[in-house]
């Protein structure tokens, strides 16, 4: 099999925000920006891995999610607890200063883990926990 | 309808709680308190704590202490800082406060722990980590299993 990952998705509440922090925090390119109605979805990614994606998307539109489920997951992405990406990184320290440089929202500061890895985290402006580790050499 | 308004108020709310636990895991080292973090974002030291337990399910003082002792584990198992040493570099201004809430959610004082540790040294990380950590809202049973 060749089974590669190509799109996952993460809801944004702010298309502006959302495609500035991935754009000019993390530095992705946006390769695909489309809108329907008032709706839009965006699909950025790190321009060294341009097979990997992630779709910003309007969260909770589909039709058949209920109002009920709707006003939850919206509760949800607004404590944090909705949705992660994890991203990795050769040198976590230069990354870090950069996205602090850049206005990033800092969760963690960059630290050894128990569990045998040091990473940082920042929050993107929707609320999704955005962990980077330092990638093993 | 509900009301957009209430909605959009009660996002804005969530997302100032979150603020708030992001700021602990931010700063849990830092001499933080409850009445610092509301003063951040403009409430009442009660009104942040009701709100926050509705919804994270514990206090905010509660979350901030879970972090700073799960954080002493990991410094208590390196074993080349003292538990007074460790007590200040979590963020703890007490020591009583901090063995007592270290033993409440560990099931053992700091300094027992700290002792039994050496031993698990060559297990692997994640089998320790496992097996060590805290967990939030269940404290440890002390005394004898029935």
């Amino acid at each position: 099999m060749d089974i590669t990952i190509h799109n996952t998705f993460l809801p944004h509440t702010d298309p502006e925000a959302s495609l500035a922090f991935y754009r000019d925090v993390l530095g992705f390119e946006v390769r695909l920006d489309v809108g329907y109605e008032n709706m839009r979805w965006i699909t950025v990614g790190p321009p060294n891995q341009p097979d990997t994606a992630i779709v910003l998307h309007p969260p909770a539109v589909d039709p058949s999610v209920t109002d009920e489920e709707r006003r939850m997951i919206n509760e949800m992405i607004a404590k944090g607890t909705y949705s992660m990406l994890v991203l990795a990184t050769d040198d976590l320290g230069a990354t870090f200063d950069a996205l602090q440089a850049r206005g990033a929202d800092v969760v963690q500061e960059p630290m050894d883990q128990d569990y045998g890895l040091r990473d940082c985290a920042v929050r993107d402006p929707a609320g999704n926990l955005v962990r980077i580790q330092q990638r093993k050499q | 309808m509900v009301s957009v308004i209430a909605v959009d108020a009660r996002l804005e709310e969530l997302k100032l709680l979150r603020q708030v636990r992001d700021r602990m895991d931010r700063e849990y080292a830092q001499p933080l308190d409850v009445e610092a973090l509301a003063r951040g974002v403009h409430m009442s030291a009660g009104h942040l704590s009701r709100r926050f337990k509705a919804a994270y399910g514990e206090s905010p003082y509660s979350y901030l202490m879970t972090r700073r002792i799960e954080r002493a584990m990991t410094l208590l198992r390196r074993g080349d800082l003292s538990v007074t040493e460790v007590c200040w570099e979590v963020g703890c201004q007490s020591l009583g406060t901090f063995s007592a809430r270290f033993t409440e959610l560990v099931g053992m004082p700091p300094s027992v722990y700290r002792e039994k540790a050496a031993h698990t040294a060559g297990l692997p990380s994640c089998v320790v980590k496992t097996v060590t950590r805290p967990v939030r809202n269940r404290e440890a049973r002390t005394g004898t299993p029935a």
